[in-house]
Formats: structure tokens, sequence, C-alpha cells
């Protein structure tokens, strides 16, 4: 069966200086639209960048991701064999959890549990995962985690709070004590009453530096310009700078690329 | 004071479910009472701050009964219908960026509603109750930090040495649900070091800053956190103590767009509401700026007297006496007056010409001026 596999790819024209700083946590919000041609371009971004990234893919196979990295320029196969990357397949595995003795931690162990516990056992893959291995001298750079997404938990019975546990932990972790980043994907519900997202939508708002937000135009559908992306930075350490810069963007996904312009200036209307 | 506990308890302030129910006259009438109160930071949707806060009873102790009670500061930040002139001070270009702020008294209405544009994580609390940290210390208070949020790191930064030095602070960052399972946690959680300093009998007044609020409030039962922060302002309402009445401000900051309206009820009922302006410069100096704003943006003019049009035209609008007697009496065509009547009675049925004959009725709005004036276009 063949699935269609999504037409995006490198984002140009906007460059995330600060994420290879250190200690931040990225948030990507998609409202209406697909944003995940974010978490494509991060991923093969950090890949380049030769840093040590955990990949936990809760939405998508393996090879979908290894499709779309290699028009990005990236191998994904390649780069797990090297050690690189630590890919939680959660697609393939959560059905290991059921052949599984009860005794053995599984990172997606909340899928036994009749009510919704906690996420310790993936915080501690994850810990596992980007612990910096003492043998070897520091051959990666800053230790990544993406999640590619946090709604799905949302749907596969944990609260928000235990989410948000989860996140800060993380946190703690991965931004604190290794000094490397977190970029996490969560869908906003929009006008459907999702209380439960709205609440791990916020508290994750608060937590991050930066918020990409990926909407879909208010007008509908538009064949030039696929959506519009909204970036606000957070938590400078100088209250001097307080106000937090935004920017929007309109975009438009091409085959390898993804071209950004302001509003109103696509090349299509000009 | 004795009046603290015992005045509580008079008036079965708690009721069975512990949450302190809404007190009548506000919060100030309770205040001649001797009861406590308490301080919040809150977001929700934060394009403005507001703060709300009881008169002059965050200043240094003076002498006065007001300042010697706890606390009660709740700070939202809110939408509000302020113009962008309000900003004034807020310019990006501008070195020394100081925040502007301002309230309203319906702040809070406004911020249960759900916003659907979602820009509400602009605005950022913990600068503000850095500031308020910082007045503090700088008073002499001693300031205990519960910190859950951000790392101890972080929240010291800003501060220099000498305030840092007063900063006590209890880490729930690195591990505030034990899963680690090293020993290092705090015992019993931050609930525990909560309930640890209500029995804590120090001198002088204490600060306790609680950031956050919020994850204090997703963690725990909202009527324990309620009993807890209540016990922690009774503390010195002991029986034996011979202390006098301390201070114990309780700050804490709160995003209420986590919370449904229940809990955010249950920690309000406290609060005063007096409109504050309030700017934050860069060293974490809070300058309160009383009640109006320091640039006050022109507000509607006095009253100014219909204007005459007519009086500098190039031509003649106006009638002069002959002609307005020629006016009067002209009988307009259509009208049915009496003339016409008798006109017509005399003529009888064998009329050629066809006439109209109007005769308006109650509703009819005669203008000679402008006859189509009553048409609804």
């Amino acid at each position: 069966m063949k699935v269609p596999r999504k037409q995006v790819r490198r984002v140009d024209g906007l460059t995330f200086t600060n994420v290879l700083t250190g200690g931040k946590l990225t948030l990507l919000c998609d409202a209406k639209t697909d944003g995940s041609f974010l978490v494509h371009h991060f991923l093969s971004f950090y890949l380049k960048a030769n840093c040590k990234v955990c990949f936990v893919a809760l939405v998508q196979s393996f090879s979908h991701y290894n499709i779309v990295g290699q028009k990005l320029g990236v191998s994904l196969t390649a780069a797990r064999e090297r050690g690189q990357l630590v890919f939680l397949e959660g697609l393939k595995s959560s059905v290991d959890v059921f052949f599984r003795a009860e005794e053995e931690a599984h990172p997606l162990h909340f899928l036994r549990e009749a009510h919704a516990g906690n996420l310790q056992p993936l915080y501690e893959f994850v810990q596992v995962a980007l612990k910096p291995a003492d043998r070897e001298e520091a051959a990666w750079t800053c230790p990544v985690l993406l999640v590619d997404d946090l709604s799905v938990l949302l749907s596969l019975g944990v609260g928000a709070v235990a989410v948000l546990d989860l996140v800060h932990y993380c946190r703690a972790a991965v931004c604190w004590k290794l000094q490397g980043n977190i970029v996490a994907l969560v869908h906003d519900s929009g006008d459907t009453e999702d209380e439960e997202n709205d609440i791990l939508l916020n508290g994750l708002s608060h937590q991050s530096h930066l918020i990409l937000r990926a909407e879909g135009l208010a007008t509908g559908f538009c064949r030039d310009v696929h959506g519009q992306l909204k970036i606000l930075w957070r938590r400078p350490s100088q209250p001097a700078a307080q106000r937090a810069r935004s920017l929007t963007y309109q975009y438009k996904i091409q085959d390898k690329s993804v071209s950004f312009f302001a509003k109103g200036m696509s090349p299509a209307v000009l | 004071m004795r009046g603290g506990g015992g005045g509580a308890e008079g008036r079965g302030w708690l009721n069975r479910s512990g949450l302190p129910l809404p007190e009548v006259g506000g919060a100030l009438a309770a205040g001649n009472r001797g009861c406590s109160f308490y301080s919040w930071i809150s977001h929700s949707d934060r394009r403005h701050f507001t703060t709300q806060r009881p008169p002059s009873s965050f200043l240094p102790p003076s002498s006065s009964l007001l300042t010697r009670l706890p606390v009660v500061t709740c700070i939202h930040f809110t939408e509000t219908n302020a113009p962008h002139s309000a900003y004034g001070g807020g310019d990006k270009e501008s070195g020394v960026c100081p925040e502007q702020g301002r309230s309203t008294a319906h702040a809070r209405k406004a911020a249960m509603r759900q916003d659907p544009e979602r820009n509400s994580v602009e605005w950022e609390g913990r600068s503000l109750l850095k500031a308020l940290i910082k007045k503090s210390a700088l008073s002499g208070e001693q300031v205990h930090i519960l910190g859950c949020e951000v790392s101890e790191e972080e929240f010291r930064e800003g501060f220099d040495s000498s305030i840092n030095s007063q900063l006590v602070y209890h880490d729930f960052f690195r591990d505030p649900l034990n899963w680690s399972k090293t020993g290092d946690a705090l015992p019993g959680g931050p609930l525990g070091v909560l309930r640890a300093m209500c029995t804590r009998t120090g001198p002088g007044p204490v600060t306790i800053a609680l950031d956050s609020l919020s994850w204090l409030l997703l963690h725990l039962p909202c009527t324990t956190l309620c009993q807890t922060l209540n016990a922690l302002s009774h503390k010195d309402s002991c029986p034996g103590d011979s202390f006098p009445s301390e201070h114990v401000h309780v700050l804490g900051l709160l995003h209420e767009e986590l919370h449904g309206p229940g809990p955010l009820a249950a920690l309000s009922t406290l609060a005063q509401t007096e409109t504050q302006w309030f700017s934050i410069l860069p060293d974490f100096s809070l300058d309160l700026q009383g009640v109006s704003p320091l640039k006050s943006q022109p507000h509607a003019d006095a009253y100014t007297s219909p204007v005459d049009l007519s009086t500098h035209l190039t031509f003649n609008l106006h009638l002069s006496k002959k002609e307005k007697e020629a006016k009067d009496s002209l009988t307009l065509p259509f009208q049915f007056s009496s003339e016409k009547q008798h006109a017509l009675l005399r003529r009888g049925l064998s009329q050629a010409t066809s006439h109209i004959f109007y005769e308006p009725d109650a509703y009819d709005d005669l203008d000679q001026e402008d006859p189509d004036d009553d048409l609804d276009i």
C-alpha cells in the first residue's frame, strides 16, 4: 500500500540562531494545518549539526521520516547505525509492550496500565539515550530530544499533568543538566473544546523559550500560500527585553524546501 | 494579633471542604477584624499587566495597623481595552525599556473567557515576581522561594549578589516527584516544605514566593493547597506566641488559563481590587506609579459648545421677516386644507384634472424645510 508522502522540506530563509546555544525548549504548535514540516526540518538540522538526537516518534514510522530526511539531505539509517540517532518508533514498539514480561521496563509501559499513570519509563529511556558515554570523547555536540508529538499521548489516555511532568523532567535532565535542546510538537485543538490539550499547550508555552506556531490561513485553503508561521521568543533573562519578540511569516511548502515571505508578499500574488 | 486566628474561627471562615468562604465586604473589611491575606501573580491573557493590591500595604513596614497584617496582592495579566498608546514606555527601540502595566477592575472576568487568539503567552509574570521579591529583600525581609518551574540559576539571574544572599531557594525543579529515588529530594515534597514553614517561628517579616502556584495547583488538591496557604498566614496567631504579628507575605505566580474557574475563585476570594500602574526596570526594580498612569493620554476634551455651522458661509441662509411671512402663508398644493375642501364641494364631480388630497395623520412629521425627512432610506 502506497502511503502518500508529505512533500515537505527544508526551511529556507529562517535562521534559528539561538537554538544551538543549548538549554532551550522549542515548542512547535500547529492549528488547522500540519506542522510536521517543522519536525522534519529540526530533525535534519540537528543531525547535520552533529548533535546527538533522541527522537521519540509516536506518529509515523521510521521509513516515513527516513524518506523525507533523504530529500533534506540526511540519512536516518546511517545516523542510527553510527549511534548519532536514537529512534523510538512508537508504532512498532507499542506492540512489544504486550509481548514482554511485565517486570521489564518499556518506555511505552503506560499503554499497559489500566488507569493513566506517569511517564517515568519514557523519561528514563530518554535519560539513558542522551547520557554522554564516558569512553568516547565528545563526538557529538549538544544532545537534542525531539518528540513527535505530545498530543498523541493525551489520546492514548495519559493525563495532561503527566505529560507536563514528563516534559519538566526532560527539561531538567536535557536542558539544564546536559545543556541540550528539546523540540516538541503539540497540536492546538482550536475551536474544539479540548481542555486537556489546552492545559498541555498552555503549560508548555509557559515553559518554552521559543514557540513556532504554524496556522492555516484564516481565509481558507490557498494554493500558493500554505499557511502562516508565528515565531515567539520568550524567557529572556533581562526584563528589558521582556516584550517577547514576535514575527509572522507566511510560507509555501515546496518539494525540498519551504519558502517564507512577509504577509501578503507571496510571489504568486505580487 | 489575636484577632487573626480567633476571627477566622469565630466567623466560620473555612467551611467543611476547607475552602475559604468569600468575604462579605471585601478583604479590607476583614482586615479591620485582623485576618490574613495572600498574594499571587497570575497569568491569563497577558497583553497587559494588572495589579490589584491593598493600598500601601506592600511598602516597607510603617506604623499603620494595616501594614502589620499579611498582604494580599493578586496580580493578573489580562486583556484590557486600553489603546496601544498606553504602552508609551515600552518601545522596542529604547535601550531601557520599562514595562508599563495597567489594570481594570474587570480584569479577571476577561481572563476567564477562552481567548481564541491564544497569544497569551507573550507576557511573563516571573519578572514581576522577581521585582516584588527584590523589593522585599531590600526592605530586609527573609525571602523563601519554592522553585518548581525554573532552575535555581535561571531564577537567580538578574539579581545582584547582595540580594541573592538573602534568598533561600528550595529547589523543586530537579526532582519534584522523586523519580530519581536518590534521596536528594526534600522530604514531603513541596507540601511538606510549606507545612514546615508554618511551624517556623523566626523573628521578623517573611516573604514566601511560590514559583509557581500553578504547579502546586496541578499536583495538589485545591483544598489542601488553600488550607496550607491559610495555615501559613495564621502561624503567628498560636497561643503563647509573644511576638507581635509578623508580616507574612505570600507571593504566588499563577498561570490562569491552566485552571478552571473553581480553583481560581477559591484562591482569589481574598483578593482586593485596586488598580495600579507600574513599570519593571531592567534591574528588576519595581516602580509603582499610583492610580493614575505616568503618561496619561488625553481623554475626551472638555465639553465644547456645538459649533454653529452657518456662521462663515459665503451665501445667505437666513430669511428676512418678510420672506418668512410669505413662506408661512404659502399653502402647499397637495395639502388638504379647508379651502380645498370647499373648492371641491363647490366644483362637483365633473373634474377633468386630478388632484391629490393629502391629510397628515398623527404619525406624520411634517417638516417644511425637508418634506422627505420622514423617509427612512
